[in-house]
């Protein structure tokens, strides 16, 4: 396998999370250099990068929220080889599936009409990606490999987790929500 | 008092006349896991965690709910009881909101350690979303029931222990609710003492101390040490 030749491509996305767990992958602090060097990463929302390109694994963070979202994680799938929920709101949908408790409508018309000025338009799509009706884990849409739930997930859990799928071992560790 | 021999999990042990599989079991090192039971109150078999097998049984039996026999052959952990525990808590956490980020229980949660102990990674079954009130019309206290299992474990110590009965539940399956006195909000019910001991003995973030924010609620049940001590050894220790 071409793996054994070359480093392992990483990508972590960003899909309907507060970037929460992104900083806790920032928070590997001096291993990421490590990482840097064991590993290509090359897709993130911190690098400049417009298309996803085929990669090994990738730590998709956040809730299938929007159709923006719906069509990323599908996209995604495609092209990674280890698909990894990364935070609660990627397992379970979390803090940003508690709107699904609404319809969307009522939201809507609450957010952009009652709580802000009966004159304010509400975004039905086009530059603003439309919301779905309701706010799905990623496992609801797509096939997921591994789940590290947290929220966020550690630094540790998230190097330990890294560090076993490179491995090629299956991660064991448990793990709790929240 | 005759004793009884049964086979746990291979084991060869002990119990008395009056004890479950559930206690000889922990009296002998092996933990089955529970949610509504709690040491110092009665069993009920609500939350079926404790489910075991038992040879020459067609189904599975609540071990906190069934007496030892001589000659009894458990088994306690086998791959198919662990499926049914994975799966027995993802309905829990289907069946009403648990959003643990949020919770004033996260990190002391007993839903969340079970979840984590039994390997349970996400959530299969698609949440219900139920829309569950919040009572925090009671002065120190409050009852959140989105993250309520209905373990019943704060009816039985209020019943049994305090003597107060102000928590029962109303309804049926899945509309089943715990409710004070006949339904009235909490802080207007009039049985109730304000003792909290519900709140101490609650395994989830449904009922907590007023004031507590996300993951600071902590569960005292020191409590209930000092009951069953005094119960059965007529000791009266903390």
């Amino acid at each position: 396998m071409d793996s054994i030749v070359r480093k392992p491509k990483i990508a972590t996305v960003w899909l309907g999370g507060c970037s929460g767990c992104h900083m806790s992958f920032l928070d590997l602090d001096e291993r990421l250099i490590e990482l840097a060097s064991k590993t290509e990463i090359c897709y993130s929302p911190v690098i400049d990068i417009k298309e996803f390109p085929r990669v090994d694994f990738a730590l998709v963070e956040g809730a299938v929220a929007n159709e923006d979202h719906l069509h990323e994680i599908h996209h995604i799938r495609e092209r990674c080889r280890v698909l990894i929920a990364f935070g609660d709101c990627a397992v379970t949908s979390n803090v940003t599936g508690m709107r699904n408790l609404f319809p969307l409508q009522d939201l809507m018309r609450q957010v952009y009409k009652d709580e802000a000025s009966p004159s304010a338009g509400i975004p039905s799509g086009g530059v603003v990606p439309k919301l779905l009706e309701r706010v799905r884990p990623l496992h609801e849409v797509v096939h997921v490999d591994h789940f590290l739930p947290g929220c966020p997930p550690s630094a540790d859990a998230i190097w330990n987790l890294l560090m076993e799928v490179i491995a090629g071992n299956p991660p064991n560790e448990p793990r709790r929500f929240g | 008092m005759k004793v009884k021999t049964l086979e746990i999990d291979g084991k060869l042990v002990t119990g008395g006349p009056e004890e479950t599989i559930f206690q000889a079991a922990w009296n002998n090192g092996i933990r089955i896991p529970r949610l509504c039971h709690i040491g110092g109150l009665s069993d009920i078999g609500a939350c079926r965690l404790c489910l075991v097998e038992v040879e020459g049984q067609n189904r599975l039996l609540a071990s906190c709910l069934t007496p030892v026999e001589e000659g009894m052959k458990v088994r306690t952990n086998t791959e198919s009881l662990r499926r049914y525990r994975k799966l027995l808590i993802e309905l829990l956490f289907a069946e009403r909101n648990h959003v643990c980020a949020v919770c004033v229980a996260n990190g002391a949660c007993e839903l969340q350690d079970l979840a984590m102990s039994l390997g349970v990674t996400h959530i299969r079954v698609p949440s219900q979303l139920p829309h569950l009130p919040v009572d925090i019309s009671h002065d120190r206290f409050g009852v959140d029931h989105n993250r309520c299992v209905l373990c019943s474990r704060c009816l039985r110590v209020c019943d049994e222990v305090e003597g107060a009965h102000t928590w029962d539940i109303a309804g049926r399956g899945r509309k089943s609710m715990m409710v004070c006195d006949l339904g009235e909000p909490w802080g207007v019910s009039q049985s109730c003492t304000g003792c909290g001991k519900c709140v101490q003995v609650c395994p989830t973030g449904a009922l907590f101390l007023k004031g507590k924010t996300v993951g600071e609620m902590r569960k005292d049940r020191s409590f209930l040490n000092f009951i069953v001590t005094a119960r059965e050894k007529h000791i009266w220790i903390r």
